[in-house]
């Protein structure tokens, strides 16, 4: 089983690369671009077959490491 | 007063921090690697600054979890004091061991030079040596120093007089002039509830000899060599 995991920075906190890249967008010619955020995206392994503990296995890996939920919130999504 | 320098891959202000800490104590700090999962009974634990683990994941987040820092909390939660300083401060926000995170600076780009510090309280081990309201002239290095934490922490953090430095102008006004890198509320330097943790961004180590062209860091490495002698 893989897990596809991604983690954005909660609305309100600030988004400097976002906004760099937004500007970036701005000066190419794109017209339209609203708000830019940036995240990350993850995938892991995982040898558990059980699909309920392989889920709770990744929440805890994010609780712990991949997020910071002081700034970032994050979704997971396994196939 | 023995204390243990803590040392990430990456970590690059050890030998800042151990010179400091000789300066004010006339004993040299041991420098101790992160897979140890022993630490030596020691009075102070520091976590220097640097880039450890190259800031993958989030900053401090991978040192944030090694070995040797399951062992920093214990003593820490004992009341052993420990002082994290640049990458160590935010590697204590990581650990949980204080609250927040350390974002982007708002300027975007990396700042080196000297900020002016307005010292918030004078009777914490740290800062004995200062007056409440003394402004120093410390250096920074960073990119990610901009503290953040929601507004029910801040008020808490200010609540609880844990905040322990702000930046501030040279004449010492706390405000956005004064903000080196956008953080909330100027913090520059809070501590835990029991006040045994100290973390900063700017580098008093590098602020304790004349040669360096400031000695306001030097009291907060006197204070603590006085409180542990």
């Amino acid at each position: 089983m893989k897990a596809k995991i991604h983690v954005t920075l909660k609305n309100g906190v600030l988004d400097p690369q976002g906004k760099a890249i937004g500007h970036a967008l701005g000066n190419l010619g794109f017209g339209g671009v609203g708000d830019v955020r940036q995240g990350k995206y993850i995938e892991i392994e995982l040898a558990e077959k059980d699909r309920n503990k392989a889920e709770a296995a990744v929440k805890q890996m994010c609780e712990k490491l991949l997020a910071n939920t002081v700034i970032e919130n994050y979704t997971v999504e396994l196939v | 007063m023995k204390a243990a320098v803590v040392v990430f891959p990456g970590s690059n202000r050890e030998h800042d921090m151990v010179d400091a800490l000789e300066r004010s104590s006339g004993q040299k700090a041991q420098l101790v690697w992160h897979s140890e999962s022993d630490l030596p009974k020691v009075d102070l634990i520091v976590l220097p600054g640097g880039f450890s683990y190259g800031d993958y994941l989030r900053t401090g987040a991978i040192a944030a979890h090694s070995p040797i820092m399951r062992e920093v909390k214990k003593r820490a939660d004992q009341g052993v004091p420990v002082l994290g300083v640049c990458n160590g401060f935010q590697i204590l926000c990581e650990s949980g061991l204080l609250p927040g995170v350390l974002l982007t600076n708002e300027s975007l780009r990396f700042i080196c030079r000297n900020v002016s510090l307005k010292v918030e309280r004078s009777d914490s081990l740290f800062t004995r040596r200062y007056n409440a309201g003394d402004v120093l002239s410390v250096p920074v290095a960073h990119g990610m120093g901009n503290y953040f934490a929601d507004a029910k922490t801040l008020d808490t953090l200010e609540g609880e007089g844990r905040v322990a430095f702000r930046y501030c102008t040279s004449e010492g006004a706390v405000n956005a002039e004064g903000n080196a890198n956008g953080s909330a509320r100027n913090i520059a330097g809070i501590y835990n509830a029991k006040k045994n943790v100290l973390g900063m961004m700017p580098h008093p180590e590098n602020a304790t000899d004349p040669k360096l062209g400031s000695i306001s860091g030097k009291p907060l490495f006197d204070s603590i060599a006085e409180a542990l002698a």
